[in-house]
């Protein structure tokens, strides 16, 4: 903890420039009760400084380029926020922007939708919660969704099920080992022509039989590993 | 103006996306290019066709000859010897059920015995350019009603045409536009209900990304007869490409003045937005769906008081279906008496049905109200693949029942299919033959409207999820015989008392299948034997003796180890080990192993 250094020794110029600097909040005790202050300074910059590693951490350990990539996104989701605050009914379109920006919506990214449109944090956690398409965990790079609709389902989707879930060893709505896929059953997809159906991301595969999954997966597999 | 001598139209519907048609149309486009033959020959990416099952489909024209199934290495052909030399390519046209050549579109049954309202447009136009909308009198009722007609003689226009709603609960479309015309409040919204959450229901998809025009043309007129002016499409989530055709589509209308302020220099005011979805089935229920718009849970609340009075924002509101819209246009402009004479007496018009399941030609088809259920499915749907028999055919998706042989000859329409216990609704037409097992279908619909019940109401909440149990039980043999009465009283109580649509349908399947395939119910809970031969554990895997040559591939293969035997010696399968998995009837090489 750097800032120690400047309570140890007491140099409050410093620490001040250093607080505003490193975007602590700053609460200032009318008593200049030295101790208070160094009390109140430690607990809120505390809090900060772990929620900034965790952040950092946690976006570190998804994009490999570095820190930039995550600035972006969180600037991003900051546009959009502004953009539609005040507009009646725009929490749930700032919710299908900001998963497609992160891919799923983690804790801080709902707070931050809760905060920047006003909206209670409750609220926001009710919203996702309810919709099967908003997701709260991280996904895989592709996302597999098998249809089970009536007509796929008449036409063997379960067995396509079951066959992606042993390829991949995986459940439903689990990634696989190496976070290259993650498995959903959609509803309806509207291409029961093709029946039976699975996406990959936006590319759509129909009149399926569990032999062809491992040579649909294998694609994928050997376009990651260039 | 260019002319072409011929037009290349290529399906451009999701199904055919799926099956390739984009790498088919760049491949034409080259091919025409280096014959330089692309200022004779005209390439037009359209919506869907409605014959999924054959794609890629290519239609020639003005021959209208039509080619199936089409690979991007069959382009040259067609190229070379049908759009240079006027040769069509034989191995690429359709066949009929008894292997006969039918090279023209408007030879085929599935195409010709169609009457196409809602779908004019959808395969004949390019969905992303406006003129060609235009040209087919797009936009000409928007101007007519704009400059000719009051609102109450767009309602009248309406009523006269006897048009319902195809959504699915068939209220009629007159009447709603009068009463939100007659609603009071000082803003009012025009909705288009596009969140087709029926399984097996794809006809909203193919108006959505085929003829986009025809929904915003519709929702003007709607507003101007209301009053309002401003307008939502709530398209679901799974829908991208119709996202993006209506978005480009509402683009294009406000360029061309269809859209925004004073359009045509009337001062009407209307535009609109899309709103997408997240994966709520009940957010097709009109009340989740407005709560839905206004950013919330998609939770349905207690009617009345009614849309019409108090919708999105407390304000009037107008909900209809796609489909719905897409036959305000044709309405306005042939007259309601042309429409009133489509169709049976209570039914008018056209409905859109989506043909899935075991069927030859899945897909879409237009046809008029009142056609019966053996024409849909044989004259235009080609029958059962495989030589099957025809067993059910599901209607309405899972708020539906299901009609059998013995209502082939019924007439579709709204107040028949509700008098046998089934309903219209979207138009989903699930057809299942000998292999489907009945029980199996109800679960899978319970377990379906079980998952997406928004749990706001006991009965739904609480009452599916213990018919789902029930159902589950039965379907794995452990079925007792007060089920099918519980089941029964279930039923009528969730019918009775929940909340909305969902809940009050939810049963349907249960019951309409406990109707007419009461003997599959009995034959589970007291034999304990599925008759399709579905429910794996009502099923097992038997070696057949006379057959087996005891090479042990079979217990090699068996997860389970429920396989014994000596070489050379008939094996015998362990039905208490057994998981049912099938591996050792798929490996055997004699096809010693059978399901019982």
């Amino acid at each position: 903890m750097i800032f120690l250094k400047y309570i140890c020794y007491l140099d409050y110029g410093r620490l001040i420039v250093f607080l505003i600097q490193n975007k602590a909040r700053v609460m200032i005790n009318q008593q200049l009760n030295t101790g208070v202050i160094t009390l109140i300074f430690s607990v809120i910059y505390q809090n900060q400084a772990d929620k900034e590693e965790e952040k950092l951490a946690e976006t570190c350990a998804r994009c490999s380029c570095g820190s930039t990539e995550s600035d972006l996104r969180y600037q991003q989701l900051e546009k959009i926020i502004s953009e539609n605050k005040g507009k009646p009914g725009a929490l749930i379109p700032v919710l299908h922007q900001a998963q497609e920006l992160f891919g799923y919506l983690a804790e801080d990214v709902q707070e931050l939708v809760a905060d920047g449109l006003e909206i209670p944090l409750s609220e926001v956690y009710g919203v996702i919660t309810f919709y099967s398409l908003f997701s709260t965990k991280p996904r895989g790079e592709h996302t597999i969704g098998v249809c089970m609709g009536t007509a796929c389902y008449v036409k063997g989707a379960a067995a396509i099920l079951k066959a992606i879930q042993t390829e991949l060893g995986v459940g439903i709505d689990e990634t696989s080992e190496d976070g290259l896929f993650t498995l959903t059953v959609t509803r309806c997809l509207g291409a029961c022509g093709l029946a039976p159906v699975i996406t990959i991301g936006e590319d759509v595969y129909g009149r399926l039989t569990p032999d062809k999954i491992p040579d649909i997966l294998n694609k994928y597999r050997n376009n990651n590993s260039k | 103006m260019e002319s072409y001598r011929k037009q290349v139209l290529v399906c451009g519907g999701a199904g055919c996306i799926s099956s390739g048609c984009k790498e088919i149309q760049r491949s034409l486009i080259s091919e025409l290019q280096s014959r330089h033959l692309d200022n004779e020959i005209k390439i037009v990416e359209t919506g869907c066709i409605g014959s999924c099952d054959l794609g890629p489909v290519i239609v020639v024209y003005p021959e209208g000859v039509f080619y199936e199934r089409v690979k991007p290495q069959d382009v040259k052909a067609i190229v070379e010897e049908h759009l240079a030399k006027g040769q069509p390519v034989e191995h690429l046209l359709h066949k009929d059920n008894a292997g006969k050549t039918v090279a023209h579109y408007q030879d085929i049954p599935f195409f010709n015995k169609q009457v196409r309202i809602a779908l004019r447009n959808v395969g004949a136009i390019n969905p992303e350019v406006i003129e060609d909308y235009v040209a087919r009198d797009g936009y000409a009722a928007l101007k007519k009603v704009l400059t000719s007609y009051q609102p109450a003689e767009v309602v009248d226009i309406v009523k006269r045409s006897g048009l319902r709603g195809r959504g699915g609960a068939g209220f009629p479309t007159g009447l709603k536009w009068e009463l939100t015309m007659k609603a009071t409040g000082d803003a009012k919204y025009v909705v288009c209900n596009a969140d087709e959450g029926d399984p097996g229901a794809f006809m909203d998809r193919s108006v959505l990304e085929g003829d986009p025009h025809a929904v915003i043309e519709a929702m003007a007129i709607a507003g101007y007869t209301i009053g309002s002016n401003q307008g939502y499409v709530y398209v679901r989530a799974e829908y991208p490409l119709a996202v993006q055709r209506l978005g480009h589509a509402i683009i294009k209308a406000r360029e061309y003045g269809a859209l925004g302020k004073n359009i045509f220099n009337t001062g009407f005011d209307f535009d609109m937005e899309i709103r997408v979805g997240a994966g709520a089935f009940v957010c097709g229920e009109e009340t989740a769906l407005i709560a839905s718009i206004e950013g919330k849970r998609g939770e349905p609340s207690p009617k009345p008081p009614f849309p019409a009075v108090k919708g999105v924002w407390g304000k009037p509101t107008l909900i209809n279906n796609v489909e719905t819209y897409a036959n305000i246009a044709p309405i306005i402009l042939k007259g309601p008496e042309w429409f009133a004479s489509i169709g049976t007496e209570k039914s008018k018009g056209t409905k859109v049905f989506a043909m899935a399941g075991k069927i030859n030609n899945t897909g879409l088809v237009e046809v008029p109200m009142g056609t019966t259920l053996r024409e849909i499915i044989f004259d235009l749907g080609g029958g059962i693949p495989h030589g099957k028999k025809f067993k059910s055919a599901q209607t309405g998706g899972p708020s539906g029942g299901c009609l059998t042989n013995e209502h082939l000859d019924l007439s579709m329409d709204y107040d028949s299919l509700v008098s046998v216990g089934a309903m219209m609704g979207s138009g989903g037409l699930i057809v299942m033959d000998e292999d489907t097992c009945m029980v199996d279908v109800a679960r899978y619909f319970l377990d379906f409207t079980q998952d997406e019940s928004c749990g706001k109401c006991t009965p739904c909440r609480i009452g599916t999820k213990r018919m789902l149990e029930i159902l589950t039980r039965i379907t794995e043999g452990k079925g007792v015989p007060s089920d099918l009465d519980d089941l029964e009283t279930l039923a009528k109580h969730i019918k009775n008392t929940a909340l909305c649509g969902l809940g009050q349908t939810a049963p349907n399947p249960v019951l309409s299948t406990m109707k007419y395939f009461r003997d599959e119910y009995e034959a589970h809970i007291f034999d304990k034997r599925c008759p399709a031969g579905v429910c794996k554990a009502l099923l097992s895997y038997k070696v057949k003796p006379d057959l087996c040559r005891g090479c042990s591939i079979c217990a090699k293969n068996c997860p389970a180890s429920a396989i014994t035997g000596e070489p050379k010696k008939a094996h015998v399968i362990n039905s208490q080990k057994c998981v049912k998995c099938g591996a050792c009837m798929q490996k055997c090489p004699f096809k010693a192993i059978a399901l019982s």
